[in-house]
């Protein structure tokens, strides 16, 4: 828990309903702590922007929800006021203003003088590596400039708190992953407390020092990414953070009776009817007769950087295991596999 | 040899119809400027008949033009607030509102000339001027300078423009100045050439509201058609042209450059 | 100010604009309308009064005529114009679109020329036939003068839509056999229905409530926005043309929203 001189951004019981009827957003209460980058994440219309859009004060929460800043109240504070840096999906740069005069606008705003503002947004061409561009129009920019120069806008005018809108999203997928890292490295520089918005799992958990997977506008899960991948809260956020094995079992114990043969678990009092989660890369593939657990290889996907197989006969579905793509498998064969039992994660208040 | 004949045929259609379009057009251009258009083109080019329009209709011309332009003023000063507005808010007002003002133009230009008569007909001053006549030019132009405005905004998702510079901190009014209106320019210019061009060529409400003093272009067109020689009437139509045709080009120009803009998105 | 406040006060220009130009004098022209020595019956009188109604039947008829020529003509033209491309086609569009802002009464004026007493078809006819064909003057000219200003208009509503056809629709015809007539009558025009209803209910609502072109070629053409107008300035019998106005007003805009179901925008009536 953040102390509360710690905590940037709160928001409590924010829920919201739109006049249409929609119910976008179910109560939510989280802490952002100061300097930190949290991640929203999860699939589209689970609430994520709307969450966002709440703290950015674009919209209002339903009565009773409060949005507070530094401890403050700004829940009826507009955005124009709030002193936050926004990016937008599509970027929003302004099309009848140069690069300078897009990084600028916010200054200019605050009556930042001529000078003074033009040395600033010289620092932001440097620092986002843009250098060259200022006087160029929008239109005459590529999809990662564009990304870049609406980073640069946010943060000129120094906001408390930076807020992105799936920014990366816009962009093809050899570009997002490079960006990726330059948008890490940046933020991390930068030192802002940081509110992202994502839908993509691997950019929420490269990005994020936390993570709050979202679902039907409500919270399943908050935690740092390690937390999220191998001790996922629920079903839900097993299956979406990464690929998961998820097999229903009676454990006596704390092992599993499984159709394939035995799994144990790290807790020797889990007992009764459990589901559990096993991810690929944790199950290892051994001789059939040394393990206590083994299966039929039913098909073989050969990926590049590993295998992936399906085995048929360890549980009831198909268990799906990352071998190294250097074993000699066969469709067809008998394996052996072993699990350790740590890589076990029984998902609590999940009936089978 | 279907296809060849179904084409052919086709074409006669189509270079008939366009020779029924262009033909008058043409002779009454060649009529302004030709000495004695009973005798043709044989009796030699003059610009007398221009001269003649000068002479008794200038004051027509000039009155159009101020009428055009002042029209043009308002429509701006009214529309395009408006049409941020209108935009901005996309509920069920806001499709109302935009209902209302283009109810205009499903109306008979007679009607709402009427209209205005029985309503403002008794304030004396101002039925007797141009500005009654721009009332009426008003009505009828306004919803095609907020829909051309209203169309750009979908456009380039104005919007989102508005949010990103109000997180920037920037005040409604300073929105509006700086990001909202430089945006919409190809909207206003294209509705601008619009309201002119209409303004300039309408007839039905400016019949019913003139005065002997208020009399714009067309005005003067049907009276120079109903009383002067044709040469009179062409040489003054051969002016409307050459008003008209250049606004006309204009627009074309900028549908094509819109129309570019979009594929390139 | 806050963004709401923003908002409304940028509407209060247009609100007291059309109020006190457009609402106001349209209801004073209702109340107007019943005022007269009919009373409320004064709007009835436009399908019982028989002076009235045969105006009214001359009025849909010419308009109908007008419309059923204008989308067979700019049908015909537009697909052809839309579908080939050949030396001359831009110039060809140029004129037929040329005329897309003339007033009703420079369209008067062209007919005039056209079919007046020293107009280019009595020449002709008089080469031809030895007696000059004048009909400029009667419902014939003003027929010509209504497609006049209505076909420009159709082509470029049909050249769009037939732009926005979807060719694999028609080759998938093809495939199956079928000749060009077949795939015009049963794939391109039932896909270009909706522009063509859409442009006809345009072009009868225009036609039903044009009054320069009538007002040029002559003040003896019994159409309604004629009759409107001699009612007003010659008998004086204002409370009458105001009734008139507003039932040909509705008229007017019940055939143009009709339009508007079919296609999503509203062409201007104009003439």
């Amino acid at each position: 828990m953040t102390s509360a001189h710690g905590v940037a951004v709160g928001v409590a019981a924010c829920a919201k309903t739109f006049p249409d009827g929609t119910r976008a957003l179910e109560p939510i209460t989280l802490d952002v702590a100061r300097g930190e980058t949290l991640v929203f994440l999860g699939p589209s219309g689970c609430g994520k922007t709307t969450l966002l859009r709440i703290i950015a004060g674009l919209e209002q929460p339903d009565r009773g929800g409060r949005v507070l800043f530094n401890g403050a109240d700004v829940t009826a504070i507009p955005i124009e006021r709030r002193n936050v840096g926004m990016v937008f999906q599509s970027y929003a740069l302004f099309p009848n203003m140069t690069v300078a005069e897009n990084i600028g606008y916010g200054l200019k705003i605050r009556g930042i003088d001529r000078a003074e503002r033009a040395q600033r947004v010289a620092e932001l061409v440097a620092l986002t590596g843009i250098e060259g561009l200022e006087q160029r129009r929008i239109d005459q920019l590529s999809g990662g400039q564009r990304q870049r120069v609406a980073l640069a806008r946010a943060v000129a005018a120094r906001p408390s708190v930076l807020l992105l809108d799936e920014p990366l999203t816009a962009l093809d997928a050899a570009l997002r992953e490079r960006l990726r890292f330059e948008l890490d490295s940046l933020l991390r520089m930068l030192g802002i407390t940081t509110i992202y918005v994502t839908h993509d799992q691997a950019e929420a958990m490269a990005l994020g020092d936390r993570v709050v997977v979202m679902r039907k506008g409500a919270i399943a899960q908050v935690g740092t990414p390690r937390e999220i991948y191998f001790v996922p809260a629920n079903r839900f956020v097993a299956e979406f953070v990464g690929a998961a094995n998820l097999l229903t079992a009676r454990a006596v114990n704390g092992v599993l009776n499984l159709t394939g043969g035995k799994l144990v678990t790290a807790d020797v009092n889990t007992a009764g009817d459990v589901v559990a989660m096993v991810r690929p890369e944790s199950i290892s593939v051994v001789a059939p007769e040394a393990a206590s657990l083994s299966g039929q290889i039913e098909r073989i996907s050969f990926v590049g950087d590993r295998q992936r197989l399906t085995v048929r006969g360890t549980i009831e579905r198909p268990l799906l295991v990352d071998a190294p793509n250097t074993l000699n498998l066969k469709i067809g064969e008998r394996i052996g596999l072993a699990i350790d039992p740590h890589a076990v994660r029984v998902l609590p208040g999940e009936r089978p | 040899m279907g296809n060849r004949l179904s084409f052919l045929a086709q074409l006669a259609l189509t270079l008939l119809v366009a020779a029924f379009l262009i033909v008058p057009a043409i002779l009454s251009m060649l009529a302004g400027v030709t000495a004695n258009y009973f005798r043709g083109i044989r009796s030699g080019l003059t610009l007398q008949w221009v001269m003649q329009v000068w002479e008794l209709y200038a004051d027509t011309i000039v009155r159009s033009f101020a009428v055009a332009l002042i029209t043009l003023a308002v429509t701006l000063i009214v529309g395009v607030p408006a049409a941020y507005a209108l935009h901005v808010r996309g509920d069920r007002l806001a499709r109302a509102v935009e209902e209302i003002i283009t109810l205009p133009l499903a109306i008979p230009g007679l009607a709402i000339a009427l209209a205005l008569l029985l309503a403002y007909g008794g304030l004396s001053d101002f039925r007797r001027s141009s500005l009654f006549i721009v009332a009426g030019h008003v009505v009828f132009t306004l919803p095609f300078m907020v829909r051309s405005v209203i169309a750009v905004f979908a456009l380039i998702d104005v919007k989102t423009l508005d949010e990103s510079a109000s997180s920037l901190g920037a005040s409604a009014w300073r929105r509006f100045r700086d990001v909202i209106v430089p945006n919409a320019v190809p909207g206003i210019l294209a509705g601008s050439l619009m309201v002119v061009t209409l303004s300039l060529g309408e007839f039905n409400l400016t019949w019913m509201l003139h005065t002997p003093l208020t009399k714009t272009l067309p005005v003067g067109l049907a009276d120079s058609y109903a009383s002067m020689r044709l040469e009179v009437a062409s040489a003054y139509t051969l002016v409307f042209f050459v008003m008209i045709i250049p606004l006309l080009v204009a627009m074309q120009i900028f549908a094509d450059r819109a129309g570019r803009q979009v594929a390139l998105r | 100010m806050t963004h709401r406040l923003f908002v409304r006060l940028s509407l209060l220009p247009l609100a007291v604009v059309v109020v006190a130009f457009f609402l106001l004098p349209m209801l004073q022209l209702i109340i107007t309308g019943a005022s007269g020595d009919l009373g409320l019956s004064a709007y009835a009188a436009i399908l019982f009064e028989p002076r009235y109604r045969a105006t009214l039947i001359n009025t849909v008829l010419l308009a109908a005529a007008t419309t059923v020529a204008t989308l067979v003509i700019a049908t015909v033209s537009g697909l052809f114009l839309q579908r080939h491309r050949f030396f001359g086609r831009a110039i060809l569009v140029a004129m037929l679109t040329f005329p897309l802002a003339f007033p009703g009464v420079v369209v008067g004026f062209m007919i005039i020329l056209l079919a007046g007493r020293q107009g280019l078809i009595g020449d002709v006819t008089l080469l031809l036939l030895g007696e000059k064909l004048v009909f400029a003057y009667s419902i014939a000219g003003l027929f010509l003068g209504y497609l006049y200003f209505s076909i420009p208009r159709v082509i470029l509503t049909i050249m769009a839509a037939v732009e926005k056809l979807d060719r694999s629709l028609e080759e998938a015809a093809r495939a199956l056999g079928a000749r060009p007539w077949a795939i015009h009558r049963d794939v391109i025009l039932p896909a270009l229905a909706p522009a063509i209803v859409a442009s006809g209910a345009i072009v009868f609502a225009t036609a039903m409530g044009a009054f320069g072109t009538a007002f040029t070629l002559a003040t003896n053409i019994d159409v309604l926005p004629m009759l409107i107008y001699t009612e007003f300035t010659l008998s004086a019998n204002i409370a009458m043309a105001a009734a008139l106005s507003v039932g040909l007003g509705l008229v007017a805009w019940a055939i143009l929203a009709l339009a508007r179901s079919f296609s999503g925008n509203t062409i201007a009536a104009a003439g």
